[in-house]
């Protein structure tokens, strides 16, 4: 039984060292993408996430065909467009009457376009879909080092700027009211995310990269009631996702983000259904309470 | 709700009137407030009333500073708008969102407190008085999404009671509000009123206008009366009020082209 067990789910990671590194990427990937996944989705952002993931593909397939499937190059590139796409989309609707999410929309349909073409120029359709869905089994240190940066940077950067940044999630217009520049901790927050799609290119790969960060956001939302247990919670999610996403992709011989990605849809099912302010446990009928 | 007559308040009456000097306010070149002049005395209550479309919200938001003058002045008697504590009409106030009613008060303390700065016995205790005056005395640790839209409003006041503004700007603060909690307010008011702030509220019911504000500014894009309430709400400046607003011509002449028209 124990043999068993440490069969399917230690002996990958012990005797392989690509899957470690796969699993610390993993768990580098949650602690940033986490919470930042939460205040997505409690901005009503949680598409735009999605968009930007498809934004950002023009930067890394340059970064892709001058120096190959190199998470560095290719996130510099996405790094770059993805800010120029959230900052336009941002002057846009700040100047004109279009809405953030439609200027998006604008932006991210082009940006994918140009992607898709820019690779398709030049690589054959393997390195297509490398970028597209990453390859988690093939991280390198330098690419370890990269990840575990950005998930450093981001919880502090959200630690600097937790105050401002949750009150203009909240009440935006107060918070100009009494002279807090939101529109700095906004962009600020779109680097945030920027940045962790960048993370999440070589391990999911660009589209999905943003599965990593919603799915344990909505999650969470099933079982905290508060802001920092939602964010603890989604780190959580997301590297348990991680972990059993790597597993069934070592024994089944799948394509690791998927797997990693279909883990985080399983994990929001079953908080869906059971979680503690899922749908099961409040239809169950329970005495209330006396005021 | 409890009574602090005594309590202390850091430089809260306002110093100077605000004074608008020819204030023209406009949606793509068109007027929502036309020529607009007058003062909001230091320590003066004032309702403004009129019809819809009649300016009320948007002359708010530039006294408020979050829409830009297009002509005209608004002095502010040397306070920066930031100073001043504003409760918009349905505030853009996400409800579901994951906050206690404590941390949602506790904004209020933002000027105090900056980014990082702690929040000490002190400020602590302040926003407990501060739930306590609004009668939400121990719903600190609630969710704010458990509360009913009168409880919320009754939050806001309480955040608005720990910005300890000199001037107050309410827009429209009853809409959808019940009686009751309407009255408790509207008693935060007059103690706000009785310790030295200037209040500006943009209101509705003129009963309410005629027992508790003793300033009333009629507005209908142009002022039509402004001074005490007795005065301004009669049935003749009322009737000019509504008569005034609705229209709106889509290719308007100039204002300054109409003027240099007409022979002197």
């Amino acid at each position: 039984m124990l043999e068993t067990l440490y069969t399917w789910l230690l002996a990958p990671f012990v005797d392989f060292g690509f899957m470690r590194r796969a699993l610390v990427a993993c768990l580098a990937l949650g602690l940033g993408a986490g919470p930042v996944g939460v205040l997505l989705m409690l901005r009503r952002m949680s598409l735009v996430g999605d968009a930007m993931s498809h934004a950002v593909l023009p930067g890394a397939a340059v970064g892709f065909l001058v120096a190959g499937l190199s998470l560095p190059a290719m996130g510099l590139g996405g790094l770059v467009v993805g800010l120029a796409v959230a900052l336009l989309s941002g002057l846009v609707s700040r100047t004109t009457l279009v809405r953030e999410d439609a200027s998006f929309a604008g932006f991210y349909l082009t940006s994918l376009a140009a992607g898709v073409l820019l690779v398709s120029l030049r690589g054959s359709s393997v390195d297509l879909l490398h970028v597209l869905f990453g390859t988690i089994l093939a991280i390198d240190p330098s690419a370890l080092y990269l990840i575990a940066g950005i998930a450093s940077l981001t919880l502090v950067l959200l630690a600097l700027i937790y105050r401002p940044l949750v009150m203009e999630c909240f009440d935006p217009g107060y918070l100009r009211a009494v002279g807090g520049r939101g529109y700095l901790y906004h962009v600020l927050f779109l680097l945030l995310v920027v940045l962790n799609l960048v993370a999440g290119f070589q391990s999911l790969g660009t589209l999905m990269a943003v599965g990593l960060m919603m799915l344990p956001a909505i999650a969470a939302r099933f079982w905290a009631v508060s802001l920092p247990g939602m964010m603890l919670t989604a780190m959580l999610v997301a590297f348990v996702a991680g972990l059993i996403g790597l597993i069934v992709s070592f024994h089944l011989g799948v394509a690791s983000g998927p797997a990693i990605v279909l883990s985080a849809s399983g994990i929001y099912l079953l908080s869906f259904l059971f979680g503690r302010l899922g749908v099961l446990r409040q239809r169950r009928l329970r005495p209330h309470l006396a005021g | 709700m409890s009574h602090h007559p005594t309590r202390s308040v850091r430089g809260n009456s306002a110093p100077a009137p605000i004074r608008l000097d020819n204030v023209t306010l406009t949606y793509q070149r068109h007027p929502a407030v036309h020529h607009l002049s007058g003062c909001f005395e230091p320590g003066s209550l004032t309702a403004v009333i009129g019809p819809n479309g009649a300016g009320k919200s948007t002359l708010i938001k530039a006294l408020a500073g979050s829409m830009v003058v297009g002509e005209g002045h608004i002095d502010r008697g040397g306070l920066s708008p930031r100073h001043y504590g504003y409760l918009p009409q349905a505030a853009e106030v996400d409800r579901s969102f994951p906050l206690s009613v404590f941390d949602t008060v506790a904004m209020g303390d933002w000027h105090r407190l900056g980014l990082f700065g702690g929040m000490k016995k002190g400020d602590v205790a302040r926003v407990l008085a501060a739930l306590d005056d609004v009668g939400l005395a121990g719903f600190e640790q609630r969710r704010i999404s458990e509360l009913s839209a009168g409880q919320f409003q009754r939050v806001l006041f309480a955040r608005l009671m720990l910005q300890d503004a000199p001037v107050i700007l309410l827009d429209e603060p009853f809409n959808a509000i019940d009686e009751r909690t309407t009255q408790d307010l509207l008693q935060l008011i007059q103690r706000w009123h009785g310790q030295g702030r200037t209040l500006i509220a943009v209101l509705h019911d003129l009963r309410q206008v005629r027992r508790h504000f003793p300033q009333t500014l009629l507005l209908a894009r142009e002022p039509i009366a402004w001074g005490e309430t007795a005065w301004v709400i009669d049935d003749d400046a009322l009737s000019r009020a509504n008569m005034m607003t609705e229209h709106w011509q889509e290719n308007a002449p100039s204002c300054a082209a109409l003027a240099a028209q007409e022979p002197i």
